[in-house]
């Protein structure tokens, strides 16, 4: 502080013990400085926590979007991402981006008259699409409702009982609708998300700055956030994967259901149509009129889940006009017979992620805690 | 340019002068300063999954904070209006400390957006590419940084003129004042929009959103600045003139009742409709199948907004002592009322019918505490250098020292903040 007498100007007028005073103010001001430091220094400690592999280096820091990226500079994205799954999980990826096909619609048909609740579509997508375990991501929730009404407010997400399906209910899945007037896709403020012209709506993982208005603004709760670092055990790792659908993701990032891009642009079914053990859900070409699901939307009365809000989704549940107030015979003997060969294991139907309850935040204290419920 | 230079280094050096309560108040500051900054660092190690906030209930406490804060900044305006639309000078100088606060308000709103993302080291994607005019949240980046520089320059600009004994000239502010007029109404229209905008949450999806958001906080804020003026004239040289007050308190008290109705309207229509839609107000007023978190903060709240509305409609409220009583209840009533009150419920149930209950965890609240101090650091830094000069001890010809050694710090300046 001493040099502040330069700006001072010319009408100073010191006393003659200014330069006594001068030291001991500085004196004070150096320890107050080197408090102050040594505080900082305390308070940003926890920062030495951060692995190298959380922090972003230079060439994840300059990585343009999606969209901006020369093919040269999506390979050099690709490879950089191959190597980083190398690192973390010791498995070579058979990572790439998968473009859409042309002329191809992809549309979601779901025969609410054959859904069991039992819940395997929610775990094969979570084994397809490399989630995070703990906490676990689930894309799918299966709401059980009861039989006539779909006011999702009456319906149970986390039924668990030994007489599912239960007959005085129906089973209802729901996930990303892909929507043709998404919500999600207007409020991003980074253009971090949006619709491809197949249909599916797709997440930029390394441009999402993580501020989820999308999640608020979907209607359908069907966007996730990594509120953890995801975990992922290295031999649940699912190698097939593509840059927008499901290499694994950082922690601070939304994600979301893409219909399995990877498989349905190269041909396959997605992972929890592969699994129904019922064959209640039909998915394909909305723009070929020869495919199962244009034959749906042409012979069944399908509907969308709230149809008010005006979101235009892709998504399609119907019931079996033959049974009107009974899931399909057929669809009950199946899960019988499951039930009859996976015992246990069916019968106990995995649950739905709940809100974190394996996660607790480790900074809290127990008191708060107990505060807090 | 050197001269500027110069007025910027002594206010800095200002910052730092001050008597024994100055400087335990900004002890304080720092203490929680440095307490957020380290849970923010543990944020950072662990990611959000430090605070309350769930995918069923995905904003919480931080952008509730935002939203009120936003209300706070636009408050400024309560002040400019009287004095440059219906001339009413004496509270001339009071503007500035309006303004100083609506800086310090966005300064503490653009940090609680900056703590809720989940990738802050990300943040330049918002220069490479902006969704504007679509996202409503790029529309907020905009107006909120640009209310911040029209604030700063304002402030700045007479403050400026005042160290240098100049008379401002009327063609460098005055067509800003009126810019920021209609700018400030602008911030909290847009911040409004952000929830309004969305079918999804039916809770939000309402047109009284944007003019309950304006009346809150036009009661709020200029409450907040009687508490900030109570203090500075009881503890600077600076002279608050009675009248000021009793502008504040007609603000105040219109503001206040215009919220009320607006509530009430948004009330009625939720619970006499008693569709599918009111799950979210039945949960925030009444509880929904056993869960009942916000209802006795809810209730809090309109009791402290009822009994203040009273008291300021009351002519016992002209002495100051009852101003300042119904402007602290009234500002933690609307904090309550618009921040938790306003965010949280909107995701509860989940647009899938899901019920999840929200509290902010220690490590959430260490974090909303600290930037609530910095931000008060900052307002009180801003105050303290501000009246020596707008009082003439600190000019440009006046010897640092002089203008240093007369002073009474503007300590503990807003001591009384929610």
């Amino acid at each position: 502080m001493t040099d502040i007498r330069i700006w001072e100007g010319p009408s100073k007028n010191h006393s003659g013990s200014e330069s006594e005073q001068t030291r001991r103010s500085f004196l004070r001001t150096g320890a107050a400085a080197v408090g102050g430091m040594a505080a900082l220094a305390a308070a940003l400690s926890p920062l030495r926590e951060l692995s190298s592999d959380d922090v972003p280096n230079f060439d994840e820091f300059l990585q343009k979007h999606y969209k901006a990226m020369t093919p040269e500079e999506m390979e050099a994205a690709l490879e950089r991402i191959r190597k980083k799954v190398e690192d973390r999980y010791a498995v070579r990826p058979h990572l790439r981006d998968v473009k859409p096909m042309e002329g191809v619609e992809f549309v979601y048909a779901l025969n609410l008259s054959r859904c069991i609740g039992c819940r395997k579509c929610v775990h094969a997508c979570v084994a397809e699409n490399n989630q995070s375990r703990s906490p676990e991501i689930q894309y799918i929730r299966v709401i059980e409702m009861p039989r006539g009404s779909l006011d999702v407010e009456k319906g149970n997400h986390h039924y668990d009982h030994p007489t599912v399906p239960d007959p005085s209910h129906f089973y209802m899945p729901v996930q990303c609708h892909q929507c043709a007037n998404p919500p999600c896709v207007k409020v991003c403020p980074v253009e971090a998300t949006w619709q491809e012209p197949d249909g599916i709506t797709v997440i930029d993982y390394d441009w999402c700055i993580g501020c989820r208005y999308c999640e608020a603004a979907c209607p359908y709760w069907a966007r996730r956030f990594n509120f953890a670092k995801p975990s992922l055990p290295r031999e649940q790792l699912n190698p097939n994967m593509s840059y927008l659908s499901n290499r694994p993701r950082e922690r601070g990032v939304m994600e979301k259901c893409h219909f399995c891009l990877h498989r349905t642009r190269e041909g396959r079914m997605p992972a929890c149509v592969e699994i129904c053990p019922t064959g209640s859900r039909k998915f394909g070409n909305v723009l070929d009129p020869k495919s199962e699901v244009s034959e749906i939307l042409k012979t069944k009365r399908v509907f969308v889940l709230k149809e008010d809000v005006g979101t235009l989704p892709r998504f399609f549940y119907y019931f079996d006009e033959r049974y009107p107030n009974t899931l399909d015979p057929e669809a009950v003997a199946i899960a019988e017979r499951l039930k009859a060969e996976e015992g246990d294991a069916y019968g106990c139907l995995p649950g739905a992620a709940g809100p974190r309850k394996d996660f607790v935040a480790s900074s809290t204290p127990e008191w708060w805690n107990g505060a807090r419920t | 340019m050197r001269t500027y230079l110069t007025f910027l280094f002594r206010c800095f050096r200002l910052s730092f002068v001050g008597d024994a309560r100055y400087y335990a108040w900004m002890f304080l500051l720092t203490v929680f300063v440095l307490l957020g900054i380290n849970a923010y660092c543990k944020q950072l190690v662990y990611g959000l999954a430090t605070t309350g906030m769930t995918d069923q209930v995905s904003w919480g406490f931080y952008i509730a904070n935002f939203t009120f804060l936003v209300g706070m900044a636009a408050a400024a305006v309560m002040l400019v209006i009287p004095v440059y639309i219906y001339k009413n000078r004496e509270l001339h100088d009071l503007v500035i400390f309006g303004e100083l606060f609506a800086v310090a308000a966005i300064i503490m709103a653009m940090l609680f957006v900056t703590v809720d993302l989940g990738r802050p080291d990300r943040f330049q994607h918002l220069m490479m590419r902006f969704n504007f005019p679509v996202s409503m949240l790029t529309w907020d980046v905009l107006v909120l940084n640009g209310y911040l520089l029209l604030n700063l320059h304002i402030c700045g600009y007479l403050v400026y003129c005042a160290y240098r004994r100049r008379q401002p000239s009327k063609i460098f502010y005055i067509p800003f004042v009126f810019v920021a007029i209609v700018w400030a109404i602008s911030i909290h229209t847009v911040t409004a929009f952000l929830y309004s905008g969305l079918g999804g949450r039916p809770f939000w999806n309402s047109a009284v959103v944007a003019p309950r958001f304006l009346a809150s906080a036009f009661a709020a804020g200029p409450a907040f600045l009687i508490l900030s003026l109570s203090v500075l004239a009881k503890f600077t040289t600076y002279r608050v003139p009675e009248k000021a007050f009793l502008t504040l308190r007609n603000i105040v008290t219109i503001a206040l009742a215009i919220n009320m109705f607006l509530l009430g309207s948004e009330a009625f229509t939720e619970f006499y409709t008693d569709s599918a839609h009111g799950a979210s107000a039945k949960y925030l007023f009444l509880g929904l199948h056993g869960r009942t978190a916000l209802v006795p903060w809810i209730w809090t709240a309109i009791a402290l907004n009822l009994v203040a509305m009273v008291l300021l409609f009351m002519p016992l409220s002209r002495k100051l002592p009852v101003l300042q009583t119904a402007s602290v209840m009234l500002i933690v009533g609307i904090w309550i009322e618009k921040g938790m009150g306003m965010i949280v419920p909107a995701f509860i149930p989940t647009p899938l019918g899901e019920i999840v209950e929200y509290l902010p965890t220690m490590n959430e609240t260490l974090v909303t505490l600290g930037i609530w101090a910095g931000g008060i650091l900052i307002y009180t830094i801003l105050v303290r250098v501000t009246v020596p000069v707008l009082t003439g001890r600190l000019t440009e010809d006046q010897d640092f020292e002089a203008a240093t050694t007369a002073s009474s710090a503007a300590a503990e300046h807003a001591e009384v903040h929610p």
